[in-house]
């Protein structure tokens, strides 16, 4: 019937153009380009946290917020210290006031007092971005204002982001937040702007105790990578698939 | 064969149009996959650069040796060695063209961070010298008795 | 801090126990009002598809209204969107660089087609309709009528033929239109779901069930909504015209209505049924496999969130409105209280999804409580608050009104 043609080549045609609009989105590599970029990196940025050094001082919290420009007063940050407090009766009391800014001055958690007597072990757990191999934060970004650099980084494209807040609502560790000046998603990025000039991450370089390490996973001759390949670590979450980067030497089973 | 039944086709093909027309002057030159995958290499590609230009507030304490020499040969000779200066003075970018002086925390707070007594069996905290802030010389700012850049020495 | 850098999400949630620093209730009652207005959307439009697609005769008065309904309610699908982005000038992206890996990207280009087609259909449906009023408006003086005659000229896309033959072909049209609409209306609503089921750091969320339980519900809500709202204006026409004295024509509106809104109501049995099985299977299924999220979400449903899943939605929202609605001897005054508790009950599952989500934290060790902002103090509180939700709720209202002067869906006559 020519009526029931006529509608099918309509929908063929306005499907093969609506179709048009996402091929668009893609650019067409040349061969030589496409090679170029599959070819090795030079570097893979991971990072070592030794559970055994933290103080839980927050000295690193503190150099992160200004080295980064997240406002001091404002209940975000891109790393912090938690505190685990295991006591006789099985509990973990945790906490992290302020992400551990100020340190952890007082005894108490969440106007709990805890008697010494009771607690078992007791430890200081810092946390970051952990710049995933898979990082689901960058799968959902419906706009591609969030993406991983060549050498691992997750970034955030703070010109492009319209801060929808799926990326926060997909990490599973709690480390995406909404810049209260900027108004768009923001996070840890091991201080790309530092290690991409030769220097260390701001919280590395302010840890009085070296709990804090960056590593290239690439340079077989980085001392950090060394302990990585050579020592037992092991990293959060992992059974989300992520293929976190961040690794913890004496991490517990406790830790959330 | 009646043709106004595409009317409605071409304005859905003008509308596709318009918006591949848009895309032309309001997505950047430089957008698209750059690397293996689109599903993590999707992006504007000067962003990374923009990254790396951001401004480093923190120097290391190498920077100040060059002005600071004495203070910094006590602190790297004293059990606070592994401190960095800016701990405690802040960051160092701007200083001392632009800040002649570097804002200078002098509160117990700052000292309570590490040396406040928290009784934890398993962490290296037990280990530090501590004290319990409330019974410990309250209203009076620790380095009033210690010297921070070589806490053996006594400052009373 | 200035009202400028408050962190958004820190005014309306309340941290206990153990709550990882960066997690506040980020998405908040927008994200309730969005899933719940676009499965309005697509409830309406499977409704209007009944007639259009299978021919269901009796239901051609509904199905008309419904149609042009579900236009009303399009835009205000994307409402809650553009109240909620931090950004909303950059709210054009996903159509101009779609990262077709996440589903909200997809999500804009599937609402750009089923716009298309609702718009398509809607024309074929009343280009006779546009037409005739271009004639009979031509020539006639006075500003109104003028900007009405360009109205209609613009609706017509210049397209005058209104032979046998032309509507003819107008109608099958429709009919193929109504077809693509239906599992493009699903589409629409199931990338809602899939948006909530595809995240798999959220231990509520995560769900391959989610897709099909946002559908079941939205059609449910559809047809409920436009059951309603076409009771009420019904009822509204009927006073009216036994005001001016129109005796015998009132109870002719009611005979008719009886029938369209017992069809009605078997297909929103129909789905409501599928939609309380799906949502009962997920929670057995939790409470079976109990896995490491099982002890938080067990504490937040059993718990904290007890009378807003069990009380309010499944009992008030699912329950109540079907006993109403299967016994016998309905009245319509039973049918409208069913409607509303459906709606209601529909509400809480996108509130209980949506919230119920964030109420506990990513660490399994702490909870966030959802104090919504009532009384605004600044942007944010407004957009992100009941005003803003009352906000969205109005606007198709007003909009199905301001189409209907030109797109007249409640008139009798209508092919």
């Amino acid at each position: 019937m020519s009526c029931s043609r006529r509608d099918f080549l309509q929908k063929a045609v306005g499907g093969t153009l609506v179709s048009a609009l996402p091929l668009s989105a893609f650019t067409l590599l040349t061969v030589d380009e496409a090679r170029a970029i599959v070819a090795e990196s030079k570097t893979r940025w991971a990072f070592l946290v030794d559970t055994r050094e933290c103080v839980g001082c927050g000295l690193c919290v503190k150099a992160c917020k200004n080295e980064n420009e997240i406002p001091y007063d404002a209940p975000v940050t891109r790393t912090w210290v938690e505190r685990y407090v295991v006591t006789k009766d099985g509990e973990t009391h945790i906490d992290s006031p302020l992400g551990g800014r100020d340190g952890f001055i007082s005894d108490k958690i969440r106007d709990e007092e805890i008697d010494p007597d009771d607690i078992t072990k007791a430890f200081f757990v810092p946390k970051l971005c952990n710049q995933c191999d898979n990082p689901a934060c960058v799968q959902v970004c419906p706009v591609g204002a969030t993406y991983q650099t060549e050498d691992g980084v997750v970034l955030v494209d703070r010109k492009w982001c319209i801060g929808c807040g799926y990326c926060i609502m997909a990490c599973p560790y709690g480390v995406r937040f909404f810049h209260p000046v900027h108004k768009v998603a923001d996070k840890c990025n091991f201080c790309y702007h530092r290690i991409s000039n030769g220097r260390d991450p701001a919280c590395v370089e302010n840890c009085p105790f070296g709990a804090r390490k960056i590593a290239n996973l690439r340079d077989p001759d980085d001392p950090v990578t060394k302990i990585i390949t050579t020592e037992r670590v092991s990293v959060l979450k992992d059974e989300y698939g992520t293929k976190p980067h961040v690794f913890y030497l004496g991490l517990d089973a406790n830790v959330r | 064969m009646k043709w106004h039944v595409l009317r409605p086709l071409w304005l859905a093909i003008g509308l596709i149009a318009a918006i591949l027309v848009a895309r032309q002057f309001m997505v950047p030159d430089d957008f698209g996959v750059h690397g293996d995958s689109f599903t993590y290499n999707y992006h504007r590609l000067s962003n990374v650069q923009e990254w790396k230009d951001f401004p480093a507030k923190y120097l290391g304490r190498e920077s100040c040796i060059e002005c600071h020499e004495e203070n910094f040969q006590k602190n790297q000779a004293s059990p606070h060695a592994p401190i960095e200066c800016e701990n405690c003075h802040g960051p160092g970018a701007g200083h001392p063209d632009d800040i002649e002086y570097l804002p200078l925390n002098t509160t117990r707070e700052l000292c309570l961070r590490c040396h406040e007594s928290l009784e934890y069996p398993s962490s290296r905290r037990a280990d530090l010298p501590n004290i319990r802030n409330r019974t410990h010389k309250r209203r009076r700012e620790c380095i009033s008795c210690h010297n921070p850049h070589d806490p053996r020495e006594d400052d009373e | 801090m200035t009202t400028e850098t408050i962190v958004h999400g820190v005014e309306w949630t309340i941290k206990e126990l153990f709550v990882y620093p960066n997690e506040f209730i980020y998405w908040s009652i927008q994200i309730v009002m969005y899933p719940y207005m676009t499965g309005l959307v697509a409830g309406a439009f499977v409704l209007s598809s009944l007639y259009h697609v299978f021919g269901q005769k009796d239901l051609k008065e509904i199905a008309q209204f419904s149609l042009v309904f579900s236009l009303a309610l399009l835009p205000v699908a994307a409402l809650p969107l553009l109240l909620h982005l931090q950004q909303p000038t950059r709210a054009m992206e996903p159509l101009l660089t779609p990262h077709f890996t996440s589903a909200i990207a997809a999500f804009g280009i599937v609402f750009t087609a089923y716009a298309l087609i609702v718009v398509s259909e809607i024309w074929f449906v009343y280009r006779k309709y546009f037409v005739e009023q271009v004639y009979e408006l031509k020539g006639k003086p006075g500003f109104v009528n003028f900007f009405r005659l360009n109205v209609f000229r613009v609706l017509t896309m210049a397209s005058f033929d209104i032979s046998e033959e032309a509507l003819r072909v107008d109608k099958k049209a429709a009919k193929v239109l109504a077809a693509i609409g239906i599992p493009v209306a699903c589409f629409l609503h199931g990338y809602a779901g899939f948006i909530f089921g595809s995240v798999k750091a959220n231990a509520l969320w995560m769900s391959p069930l989610m897709p099909v339980i946002f559908i079941m519900s939205a059609v449910v809500s559809g047809i409920a909504l436009c059951m309603l709202t076409y009771i009420g204006i019904m009822e509204w026409q009927a006073f009216w015209r036994r005001r001016r004295g129109g005796e015998i024509e009132a109870s002719a509106i009611k005979g008719a209505e009886a029938d369209i809104i017992d069809k009605s109501a078997k297909y929103l049995l129909g789905f409501l049924v599928a939609a309380i099985s799906l949502e009962l299977l997920d929670l057995i299924f939790r409470g079976y496999t109990a896995m490491k999220s099982w002890d938080i979400l067990r504490s937040v449903m059993y718990g904290k969130d007890f009378i807003n899943i069990f009380i309010l939605q499944y009992t008030l929202g699912n329950l109540v409105p079907f006993i109403l609605l299967i016994l016998p001897g309905r009245t319509m005054k039973r049918t409208v209280l069913a409607l509303l508790l459906v709606l209601f009950g529909v509400f809480m599952m996108r509130w209980n999804v949506v919230i119920g989500g964030q109420a506990f934290s990513l660490s399994f060790s702490g909870y966030m409580h959802y104090h919504i902002p009532v009384i605004p103090h600044s942007l944010e509180t407004f957009k992100e608050g009941v005003f803003g939700a009352l906000t969205v709720i109005a606007t198709p209202f007003v909009l199905f009104w301001m189409i209907n002067k030109f797109v007249p869906s409640l008139e009798r006559n209508q092919e």
